[in-house]
């Protein structure tokens, strides 16, 4: 056998008498591959030694091989809770670099599916805090809903899980009737589950008891660790990009900033509740305020490739269409560099982009919310016990492949 | 008894409740229906594993929903995500804790191929590094395919298990399924330092 | 969002500072030896209390570069999003600058990445490790000259048969 990575731990007669337990890669309640060793004294952890990389597969390495197009089935697999929320923060950049504007159409698809990402991260992140403080009929619950979003997905795009559902410029289907009518029923049926998952926990002794006062993270910690998303917004740091810089149509919306002061993980599980709640209610006003219009920008633009009628059947779409796939053709990108994020499900999801002229990034480089997260793992754990390690990882939603890339 | 006292002309009453068979169908019977997969999810595969045993697709349905995560109960291993190099060496660790008879299931192009992840980390297809019986394609597979796999390795099972498990030792088994060879892709020089 | 009160504040107190604007972002080249200065300025003096991202881009390929590395240090305040953008450029053989992690706790990994990735030194760094590959890879693979597949890394594995198990 090789030898797996050297324990990063120094060796300390002093503290001899503590115990080195190693937790993952491979473990149910990392629900990812990730490592840490722990230094435990009885039950209590003395510290924590995160260690990742079991994942890393080079996607920024890929960014500068795949055109702006093709790139967009890679980030599905980055945080492939709400690849959705990916698609969406990847193109947002790319446009942001292009200058260019979507229609008022394809902003409010883009709303919709990123909201509906959002309810189903939030679901499986709260189902997991739920599996691993031991109320399983709870995971099910979130996840039987899930469910229900692919299904509105895949009727949307064709595909249920990993959609690549954004292309420069617009998207690759239109909303037709039968998935607005999917979307309304979702709806109306959604808030009935969610306040049956309330009951289930909100007020339970036992998942209160476990959760309440563990991991506490201040609002000092969030801000030096620059956490963003539901973990620094249960710290009291009210920091949401959908209010702060409205991007796509977030400032036509009326929704609310969920935060709480405590900043432990009852909190961060109590801020994905309501985000919840205020998802829905953002995906209902914008299902009903849907404008008319193309979902696409036109074909005089030269950067969304047009529809696949338009290029059997007429000149422009075909000459369009050859000039875009052509490849010293292609878009018409700037030699500059900006950056760009959105408000992803876990937090702050960016990409710095280097453009060259040519239809391939020089450099995607993304920056994810979970790094940053995982990072404050050690002196959130400090001096908790070791039944509290899977609680406070379940709350901060770590996903191994956004964090490491 | 019933065999000696007949002779050479073998007739032997049966009850109606004993069913007579081969000690390997039972054997393969018993282990094809007590399937406890030991699930290596990395990746996104791992939340459509996850979805396979949740209520809807219900993999309890078909008798293989006991997950258990400590290699030593489990027979079949689900390779569920991309594994990469520092993923490596803890796969091939838990495969070698897992006891025989043991089967490998790798689900997703990743697992199987790499996928899209042609890249410095990822490995190429874990069938590479260890043996494999039973590959589901796609990106991540549907739930349905998943259940599909597992009921092909069931039937798998049934017709080729024997009880010391000489299928095991078939040739085309003990051989690594791919040569360890690096094709290059189209218009870009694979540079061999 | 105009940043030029800080601009100006900024060059009255550091000389030989290169401002740009792209699609409404701010952008500050700034020396070496001025980044911590700098940095530190604009967190205690300038509210900019969130360092949102550190990354590098190789620019051995792009066209008209004159240094290899650009280091980029994206800056945010908390009360109202306003963001900074600030970049120091790098020529081998030299690849090493002042660690931030003294400011900011979260660049601690930040850094190692970059480290990891692009085998830039941050002096001064508690703990600069390898982060995500494995302690025993040599090569910074997202350096323009390290090819896509690797070199053969990925292999470098023993085979498993039937036998073993």
């Amino acid at each position: 056998m090789p030898v797996i990575t050297p324990d990063p731990l120094t060796h300390d007669e002093s503290q001899d008498y503590l115990w080195t337990l190693n937790f993952g890669p491979q473990h149910p309640a990392t629900h990812t591959t990730l490592r840490i060793v722990l230094k435990l004294d009885g039950e209590r952890v003395v510290d924590a030694i995160p260690d990742i990389g079991y994942l890393h597969s080079g996607f920024e390495k890929i960014g500068e091989h795949l055109d702006y197009d093709q790139y967009v089935t890679v980030t599905d697999r980055m945080n492939y809770i709400s690849p959705m929320a990916n698609n969406v923060a990847w193109h947002h950049a790319v446009e942001r670099l292009l200058g260019v504007d979507v229609p008022p159409r394809c902003q409010y698809i883009r709303t919709i599916v990123c909201e509906l990402a959002r309810i189903s991260d939030h679901l499986v992140c709260n189902g997991a805090v739920g599996l691993d403080t031991g109320a399983f009929t709870f995971f099910l619950y979130a996840f039987y809903q899930r469910e229900l979003i692919y299904d509105i997905f895949e009727t949307l795009c064709g595909a249920r899980f990993t959609n690549s559902y954004t292309r420069v410029g617009g998207v690759t289907h239109d909303m037709t009737p039968k998935v607005i009518g999917q979307i309304r029923e979702f709806c109306r049926n959604f808030p009935k589950t969610i306040r049956d998952m309330e009951a289930l926990l909100d007020r339970n002794r036992i998942f209160v008891d476990r959760t309440k006062g563990v991991g506490v993270l201040t609002r000092e910690e969030a801000l030096a660790g620059c956490a963003s998303g539901p973990v620094a917004r249960a710290s009291g740091v009210t920091v949401d990009l959908r209010k702060d810089e409205p991007y796509l149509a977030y400032a036509d919306l009326d929704f609310q900033v969920c935060c709480a002061r405590e900043g432990d993980s009852y909190s961060r599980y109590l801020v994905r509740t309501a985000e919840m709640w205020e998802s829905l209610k953002l995906v209902e006003q914008a299902i009903e305020n849907l404008p008319a219009g193309p979902f696409n920008l036109g074909i005089d633009e030269r950067t969304a490739k047009p529809d696949k009628q338009a290029v059997y059947t007429t000149i422009e779409g075909t000459i369009s269409h050859f000039e875009l796939v052509m490849s010293n053709r292609g878009i018409k990108v700037p030699c500059e560099e900006s950056y760009s994020a959105i408000e992803a499900p876990n937090g702050e999801l960016g990409f710095y982009i280097v453009g060259d002229g040519s239809n391939v990034a020089y450099r995607a480089r993304c920056r994810p919310p979970s790094f940053n997260h995982f990072a404050l793992f050690p002196q959130l754990i400090r001096g908790h016990t070791l039944s509290d390690v899977v609680a406070v990882l379940g709350s901060l939603n770590i996903i191994a492949a956004e964090l490491d890339r | 008894m019933a065999l000696e006292q007949s002779g050479s002309n073998p007739s032997i009453e049966v009850p109606e409740n004993i069913v007579i068979s081969k000690l390997d169908e039972l054997a393969s019977w018993g282990r094809k229906n007590s399937l406890w997969p030991m699930p290596f999810a990395t990746a996104c595969c791992g939340i459509e594993l996850m979805a396979t045993g949740a209520s809807r697709h219900d993999l309890a349905r078909f008798g293989a929903e006991v997950f258990r995560f400590s290699p030593r109960q489990c027979d079949l291993m689900i390779v569920a995500g991309r594994v990469v190099m520092k993923m490596l060496p803890v796969l091939q660790r838990i495969w070698q804790q897992m006891h025989e008879p043991k089967w490998c299931i790798s689900m997703g192009a990743c697992a199987s191929t790499g996928g899209v992840f042609d890249t410095y980390c990822v490995v190429q297809g874990i069938d590479r590094f260890i043996p494999v019986d039973m590959y589901v394609p796609g990106c991540p597979p549907r739930p349905e395919q998943l259940i599909q796999a597992i009921i092909d390795l069931q039937d798998q099972i049934q017709t080729e298990g024997t009880v010391t498990g000489r299928e095991f030792n078939t040739r085309e088994r003990q051989e690594p399924k791919r040569a360890l060879v690096e094709l290059p892709i189209l218009g870009q020089p694979y540079q061999q330092s | 969002m105009s940043q030029t009160p800080i601009i100006d504040s900024l060059n009255a107190d550091f000389a030989g500072l290169t401002t740009s604007e792209f699609r409404g972002q701010t952008r500050i080249v700034v020396a070496r030896d001025q980044l911590h200065d700098v940095l530190r300025t604009l967190r205690d003096e300038h509210g900019f209390d969130m360092l949102i991202d550190i990354t590098c881009v190789d620019y051995l390929n792009y066209r008209d570069a004159t240094e290899r590395f650009g280091l980029v240090y994206l800056l945010a305040r908390s009360d109202d999003m306003r963001r900074l953008t600030i970049r120091v450029m790098l020529s081998e053989p030299d690849l090493s600058v002042p660690t931030v992690t003294d400011l900011w706790s979260g660049a601690d990994w930040t850094e190692r990445e970059v480290w990891d990735m692009f085998g830039i030194t941050f002096d001064g760094h508690p703990d600069l490790r390898r982060i995500l590959m494995p302690e025993e890879f040599t090569a910074h693979p997202l350096r323009k000259d390290y090819p896509l597949q690797g070199r053969g890394e990925r292999h470098n594995f023993p085979v498993l048969t039937r036998e073993d198990g």
